[in-house]
């Protein structure tokens, strides 16, 4: 139970770790100040949260290591997160898909763990469930904004949704050690949460008059750390850059 | 909405923000910022301005629907407020003895 | 300064004048909608859009690092800062809209070169220490003029200094706490934040703007309070602020002349390149063309994203409207 635990806690930390770094990528650079700090509040929260699920994975680990330790000294092939939150920003309406997916997928998933039977994690939950129902508010508002203005922000909210809906998939993708958790209380299967992301994802979707891509195909390889993209690679190069360059430093 | 209001390129309208810090206070106008409708007014007000804690509750106003007193009313708008000096508690002297008052 | 050698110009005159004049000299605030010369309008439009310029073009060299900083504390720490200075730009914009400018004007005049921003955001953040140098020095020297112009006479200006002044409290202290961590630590470490000291110290000092004596703006803005400090005043504080926190992290100013003087009571130093000063301002400096290209990207890229959320504004009143109708 404490592999599939810690793995569990890896997941939610290297998925919030990973997108915040992604979104923070934005801080400078975004369409109108009012979204550059609605940006940045968004990473800042999915940084908090991380720093919640990390430090409570290397607590459960009890091998000594800190949350800092995770993010900066594991190699890709040890991250857990999915893909979709791994790829590089595009433009701005394709990080607010990707945004709103994953958003989509956060809310389902955390309103049910406010009931998880391990206690920590329902706290976690219960905090980063406040931050979230609004980050799944204001990405919903700006892809229905964006899905219903321009011919031109249609055209793009809909390209962005055509490349990004496979990858939505690997969230609800589910394991022997998802199974083990849920008979023991402290987490939903995923896949029992596609139901939810659906609904809202078809409501969201249709009100930002875009057409959901007729597949059923799913990516995967990041949730299991079987084959990360090639981007993971890259952002860690950046992220870890001073941890490994010079090793034991405080800074 | 006017003619111009079709441009494709118009900047977002400026919104009015007024916050409640805490229950019981009034809303307090805070600053100011750019959206293209009032609900993204809101949710730009709450990333804007409580960035800190800083309220409970968010009024937004277009800044062109306010109307504005003009400053040469200053005198005849304010001042005979300013001679009815008893609509203020501290005009009245209560003895000491009558308590809290 | 964050507005640096704004030009002021007064052309009116009068009876108007005189007790516009008379307000600022007893201390009363200026609104927006009342009499103000042309030239107290003017100067205040370049000046407080200098300000903003400077804020939101300053996110980009500490957001240089944000991907790379070393923790996920000293990220959200350095993502929160840097998030600060949009919204002081973002105060301070809408402060110079009470004046009758709009900030799509202003984003424009800075974008094609037009307005100027603060000299200091054109020099490169080439370390970590660079961030605890940029807020222990910039913004160690960003405070000692916002501070004061907390009382400048036109108040929604004065009003955004309050708020800006409160959220940057911190902002100061987290740079000295990276140089702390830095002075301490490796044998790197330390070359690292004696290196950005010896980088940032004069274009510190450069951000004062040149010697009164040769600033010919200062004395009419500082008769209408919105400037409070001479360039030389401020300069000489931030010096003898500085030097003894240089010294407490071991730290040399990179400065041959540096002594304090008894009699005065304050340092001796020397002055900036002041040649460099006017090269960087004029478009020559480490990083203006990379500043400028990654401010005009960002607002051409965002064109779309402005103008289709406006559109769908419009369709949403629109059929708020038709919807009445049909109701009525």
């Amino acid at each position: 139970m404490g592999d599939h635990l810690f793995e569990f806690l890896l997941r939610q930390g290297d998925n919030t770790l990973i997108l915040s770094h992604r979104i923070s990528e934005w801080c400078g650079h975004a369409p109108i100040i009012e979204e550059d700090i609605a940006l940045a509040n968004i990473a800042l929260d999915l940084l908090g949260q991380t720093q919640m699920w990390l430090g409570l994975a290397v607590e459960v680990e009890g091998a000594g290591r800190s949350a800092d330790d995770l993010a900066m000294l594991r190699d890709a092939w040890d991250f857990r997160n999915a893909i979709l939150v791994e790829r590089p920003n595009g433009n701005f309406g394709q990080t607010m898909m990707r945004q709103f997916l994953f958003d989509a997928y956060h809310v389902e998933l955390l309103s049910k763990l406010v009931s998880s039977a391990d206690e920590r994690i329902a706290a976690i939950a219960a905090k980063s469930l406040k931050e979230v129902e609004y980050h799944v508010e204001r990405s919903a508002s700006t892809v229905i904004a964006l899905g219903d203005g321009s011919e031109e922000s249609h055209a793009r909210m809909q390209a962005a949704l055509d490349d990004q809906w496979t990858f939505a998939g690997e969230f609800f993708e589910t394991d022997a050690g998802d199974h083990a958790l849920r008979d023991a209380g402290i987490s939903p299967l995923p896949s029992d949460l596609r139901a939810g992301f659906n609904a809202r994802a078809m409501a969201v979707l249709g009100d930002a008059t875009l057409v959901i891509p007729e597949t059923t195909f799913a990516h995967s390889g990041g949730r299991s750390g079987k084959h990360h993209s090639e981007h993971l690679g890259h952002l860690l190069t950046q992220m870890q850059w001073l941890q490994r360059a010079y090793p034991g430093a405080t800074w | 909405m006017s003619d111009q209001d079709t441009s494709p390129r118009t900047e977002w309208p400026l919104w009015e923000i007024f916050i409640r810090g805490q229950h019981g206070m009034s809303h307090r106008h805070v600053g100011s910022l750019h959206a293209p409708d009032a609900e993204m007014a809101i949710k730009n007000a709450r990333d804007v301005y409580t960035r800190r804690n800083e309220g409970v509750s968010i009024w937004v106003v277009e800044a062109d629907k306010i109307t504005a007193s003009s400053p040469s009313d200053k005198g005849p708008m304010y001042e005979p407020s300013q001679s009815k000096v008893y609509r203020h508690p501290t005009f009245f002297d209560i003895p000491d003895d009558v308590g809290a008052m | 300064m964050y507005a640096q050698m704004v030009k002021s110009e007064n052309t009116d005159s009068g009876p108007e004048l005189d007790a516009f004049q008379a307000r600022i000299d007893a201390g009363e605030k200026i609104e927006p909608k009342d009499w103000m010369p042309a030239g107290y309008r003017k100067t205040l439009i370049r000046q407080i859009s200098q300000h903003a310029h400077s804020e939101i073009v300053g996110q980009l060299p500490e957001g240089n690092w944000i991907t790379r900083a070393p923790t996920l504390e000293r990220k959200a720490i350095l993502l929160a800062k840097v998030q600060d200075e949009a919204g002081h730009g973002l105060y301070l914009y809408c402060a110079a809209e009470t004046l009758g400018v709009s900030r799509d004007e202003l984003t424009e005049m800075l974008l094609d070169g037009r307005m100027k921003y603060s000299s200091i955001f054109n020099y490169p953040t080439l370390t970590w220490a660079d961030i605890g140098a940029i807020g222990w020095l910039v913004d160690g020297a960003a405070i000692m003029n916002q501070v004061p112009l907390q009382r400048t006479s036109y108040g929604p200006y004065a009003r955004a200094m309050v708020r800006i002044c409160k959220e940057e409290s911190f902002h100061q202290r987290q740079g000295y706490d990276i140089m702390m961590k830095m002075a301490q630590g490796s044998e790197a470490q330390k070359r690292m934040a004696q290196d950005a000291l010896n980088r940032y110290w004069y274009p510190s000092l450069m951000m004062f703007g040149p010697s009164d004596k040769e600033s010919v703006h200062s004395a009419q803005s500082m008769k209408w309070r919105i400037k409070i400090n001479s360039n030389d005043e401020l300069r000489q504080k931030f010096v003898d602020q500085t030097v003894p926190q240089a010294e407490y992290l071991g730290l040399t100013v990179p400065d041959d002349n540096l002594r304090p003087n008894p009699e005065t009571g304050h340092y001796e130093f020397s002055e900036p390149d002041w040649t460099e000063f006017f090269e960087v301002l004029n478009g020559n400096g480490p990083c203006n063309k990379e500043r400028l290209e990654a401010r005009n990207k960002a607002w051409d890229d965002g064109q779309w994203v402005r103008d289709g959320m406006m559109a769908h504004a419009r369709k949403k009143a629109a059929r708020a409207a038709a919807s009445k109708v049909a109701a009525e």
